[in-house]
């Protein structure tokens, strides 16, 4: 086909248009932001609040993010279910909880609440490492070699599933993590209100993720994970057991959803069914964000998002007079996935990945 | 057997502890209590008995598969796998009685243990191991029936189900006709009678036999093709009839749900070019419904957000023309992207739009949550006309469909068509056949956009408003899973995914929590067993090189990444 005038103009179209889409955005973010601050509606205590807010969200998408970004990176699967896995991982954390109450566990001092922490992320890992290895074997496995939309699809089915088995068991309504009365004090310094919780979520988070990258760098699974990532049939060459790498990578990655699972849980106090479709979306935006298949780039893509859907909507909406903007916040979120998949899908941290490789 | 006896025991077992997880599963994921309420034959089985029993057959033919021996052991292989899985409910119902399962799981309450006991309570806990193993016996030996007795057998098992579901409809039909004693004698208010029970299975497996016998089909393919018309062409006009006069018959309710079948038909249709013709996997199509959902309720309504006053007629180009430049917007900066991302990214438009339709920003001209109200009909049609209600919608979307149909069918041998299909298959090789990626791919956008924002239209027009509620994820999810589940890029096979996904689970509404669950495991079914879809389009048969055939255990599409 030679190139027409006809589609050249198209061509010339599509740039103007894609430009004139960064401009809009650009000036909406630029604008709102100046005539937010010069209105000078909040003071320096609501932004920093609200920066802490969004730290302590953004380490709970990191943590999902690395499921993401570590199936995507070995097998170049939108693990569409994992959002779920989280979601299954906070109903296990809310059935441990429930549990320990009961016997007055939960709240009898201190040490055993820090206990029961510990005890709800276990049984949230193991819920939510067993369910991702079944879904991993029936749906995944048959079409590791089938053209992508196939797999994806077929995670799309595994969501439905997860959910909707999880609306089967325990209904429609939603649960109420039992309060753990310690995580709602507040730490004791001086200059600004941190909630034990917060503290809590943020030290978990960065601790599992520390180990994790401790495990990808230096241990031996960790070796043939970063190999069967890089090329699948010349790990297998290696005498490297391709498979266990990979459901050990879904395995790891379902540990750290159920985890975050648990903390969502104790931050939001409540779980149902539904609860992990939106941040299921928001981690892979911070996947998306930090560079798909690249770990530290998922930790800073969940902090970039957490910060730009905690603060955004104030920032950027309020002084532009939009009517209650913190409804506007996961369309914040949405378009900001938009924007890094049209503009940058490589990442903040990523390698290009070609057509090619993918 | 060679290999001795260890192994057709661990395939008993595997197969043993498999069936027991899906046992479990459908007892307390609410299947077997929930559908225990409606019967498959009146006063004999119920919905939820008969999900127990189909598994546990499966089972058993599972089971027997797994050993290619005498028939002594192919009866102790299903039974050993059905006594597995059915010993695991036995379990349950102990358990049960020991500890409170329904702390946790809703479902594990007496009533649950009352259908698996066959009412005896805990001193039946027996019953399902019994009856797991006899069941499952009776899969195994059927999977050792010659072709000839297991075809019309499982026909008529289809039957059955498929006749015993719609019996209420069935009935209410035709009680209004002549044939009210007959639809006494065969169908009870829920479900069938046991005579009708007998009566479908012989009349079915005796039709299929017959058909079987006559080689009907072989015959009329072997006419010539001027007589084949003369067969066939009277076939397609008995059809097209039943079609037109579905809604006459059936009575409102049934009514307002084959016109939401025929408005996903319409809408299926729509994404079939997008996603079959063209492989972009489009997950927000909601926002083109909404679209033209808003624009035809902006245009027509009578409330105070309505702007105009327009006749529906007058309004609904204009929604397909602006969710055709919808598309077109949203298309242009996404669609350089590749295949699995162009789908998040779409799922990000639906979820924006979504959230957009509802927020306070737009409430001043799109109402938020209380949308807007009072859309009036296309046709003014007073009760008892035929035209009356939802029927005027039935008949719209049907042209609409039809419509649609014929425009996808020109297309597909079109150049665009056949541009649409190689970037399907390969986006490399397409471009560097000089076919331009994003102008091709918009143009299927594009379409897609506007048929779905016709759907809206038409939507909007038959619930009488549009609601922030109304534009969820479920709209795409919902018109995707049609066009895999029947077929992607095949027109008839659009029509056949709308019927079963979207008209069947409207049917049931009491069970509509249990309706997304099946969607997700036919989706999963689909992809794992056939990826072309239950009727594949022609082309795609012969064009995509989908090796189903490479292995027994399951298929392997496509080939392997590494050379």
């Amino acid at each position: 086909m030679h190139t027409s005038w006809v589609e050249r103009l198209t061509d010339l179209a599509i740039i103007g248009f894609l430009w004139a889409f960064r401009i809009a955005v650009v000036l909406v973010v630029v604008v709102g932001s100046l005539l937010t601050i010069a209105s000078g509606k909040y003071d320096l205590d609501t932004w920093v609040s609200l920066l802490w807010r969004g730290l302590t969200l953004g380490t709970v998408y990191s943590l999902l993010a690395l499921g993401y970004t570590m199936v995507y990176g070995i097998l170049r699967l939108i693990n569409f279910a994992h959002g779920d896995i989280f979601m299954a991982g906070a109903f296990g954390g809310y059935f441990v909880a429930t549990g320990l109450a009961a016997i007055g566990f939960l709240n009898l001092n201190p040490l055993t609440s820090l206990l029961s922490v510990l005890m709800m992320m276990a049984g949230a890992v193991i819920v939510s490492v067993s369910l991702a290895l079944l879904v991993e074997r029936i749906a995944y496995r048959p079409l590791r070699y089938a053209p992508r939309l196939v797999p994806l699809i077929s995670a799309i089915g595994a969501s439905f599933v997860l959910e909707y088995a999880f609306r089967g068991f325990f209904g429609p309504g939603t649960y109420v993590y039992p309060p753990v009365d310690i995580l709602n004090g507040s730490v004791p310094i001086e200059f600004m209100r941190i909630k034990w919780v917060d503290l809590l979520i943020i030290v978990s988070a960065v601790g599992m993720m520390g180990g994790l990258f401790w495990y990808v760098q230096r241990t031996k699974m960790g070796t043939a994970i970063r190999a069967v990532s890089e090329d699948k049939a010349a790990a297998a060459l290696m005498g490297i057991d391709v498979n266990r790498a990979i459901v050990t990578t879904f395995a790891i990655g379902a540990a750290m959803a159920g985890a975050a699972g648990v903390l969502w849980g104790l931050y939001f106090h409540q779980v149902y069914f539904f609860t992990g479709f939106i941040p299921g979306i928001k981690a892979f935006t911070a996947a998306v964000l930090g560079g798909i298949g690249n770990i530290p780039g998922a930790l800073i893509g969940g902090l970039f998002l957490g910060g730009v859907e905690s603060v955004g909507p104030t920032l950027f909406l309020d002084g532009l007079n939009v009517p209650s903007p913190n409804q506007l916040k996961d369309v914040i979120a949405f378009t900001l996935l938009v924007l890094v998949l049209v503009f940058r899908p490589s990442g903040i941290l990523g390698e290009r990945i070609s057509g090619q490789r993918a | 057997m060679m290999t001795g006896t260890s192994i057709p025991w661990r395939g008993t077992l595997r197969t043993g502890l498999i069936g027991a997880v899906v046992t479990v599963f459908l007892s307390l994921v609410g299947i077997v209590d929930v559908f225990d309420a409606r019967p498959l034959i009146a006063g004999a089985i119920s919905l939820g008995q008969t999900a127990l029993v189909l598994a546990l057959l499966g089972i058993g033919y599972m089971a027997a598969r797994s050993v290619e021996a005498s028939r002594v052991q192919v009866v102790l292989a299903a039974a050993g796998a059905g006594l597995i899985a059915g010993g695991a409910l036995t379990l349950l119902i102990l358990l049960g009685a020991v500890i409170d399962i329904r702390a946790v799981f809703l479902h594990a309450s007496p009533k649950l243990y009352g259908t698996l006991t066959l009412g005896l309570g805990l001193g039946g806990s027996w019953i399902p191991a019994a009856l797991g193993a006899a069941i499952a016996i009776v899969g195994g030996l059927g999977s050792r029936l010659p072709v000839a007795a297991r075809r019309p057998l499982t026909t008529a098992l289809v039957a059955l189900l498929l006749t015993g579901l719609f019996a209420g409809i069935l009935r209410g039909a035709m009680l209004t006709t002549s044939l009210a004693d007959l639809a006494r004698l065969l169908f009870a208010p829920l479900g069938l009678t046991l005579l009708g029970a007998v009566v479908v299975v012989v009349v079915v497996a005796g039709g299929r036999e017959l058909l079987t016998y006559t080689r009907l089909r072989d015959r009329v393919r072997a006419l010539p093709p001027l007589r084949r018309r003369l067969v066939t062409w009277p076939a397609w006009a008995v059809v097209a009839l039943v079609v037109l006069v579905l809604p006459q018959t059936l009575g409102s309710f049934v009514a307002l749900v084959i016109a939401t079948v025929a408005l996903y038909v319409l809408m299926g249709l729509g994404l079939n070019i997008t996603l079959g013709l063209a492989g972009l996997l489009d997950l927000g199509f909601v926002a083109f419904f909404a679209v033209g959902a808003y624009t035809v309720g902006l245009l027509t309504s009578t409330s105070e957000f309505g702007i105009a006053d327009w006749p529906f007629w007058a309004a609904i180009p204009f929604a397909v023309i602006f969710a055709m430049l919808f598309g077109a917007i949203l298309g242009l900066p996404i669609l350089s992207i590749r295949g699995d991302y162009l789908a998040i990214a779409t799922l990000g438009f639906g979820e924006i739009v979504r959230l957009l339709a509802g927020s306070d920003l737009l409430k001043a001209f799109l109402g938020g949550p209380q949308g807007i109200i009072h859309i009036p009909k296309p046709i003014e049609a007073p009760a008892g006309d035929f035209l009356y209600g939802p029927n005027q919608i039935y008949y719209i979307a049907l042209v609409c469909a039809a419509l649609i149909g014929f425009v996808a069918w020109r297309l597909r041998g079109s150049r665009l068509g056949r541009a649409w299909l190689s970037i399907r298959e390969d986006e490399d090789v397409a471009e560097a056949l000089g076919v331009n990626l994003v102008q091709t791919k918009l143009l299927a956008y594009m379409l897609g956009a506007a048929f779905a924002g016709l759907g809206g239209g038409i939507f909007s027009a038959l619930i009488g408003s549009i609601f922030a509620s109304s534009i969820q994820l479920f709209v795409s999810i919902n018109v995707v899973a049609i066009v895999v589940v029947g077929g992607m890029g095949s027109i008839p096979g659009a029509v056949l995914g709308a019927v079963f996904l979207i008209g069947v689970p409207e049917l049931f509404r009491e069970f509509s929590e249990y309706r997304y669950l099946l969607y997700g495991f036919a989706l999963i079914a689909m992809m794992l067993y056939r990826p072309q879809g239950i009727m594949p389009a022609k082309f795609a048969e012969r064009e995509v090189h989908l090796d189903t055939t490479a292995l027994t255990g399951g298929p392997v599409m496509g080939r392997p990444r590494s050379p």
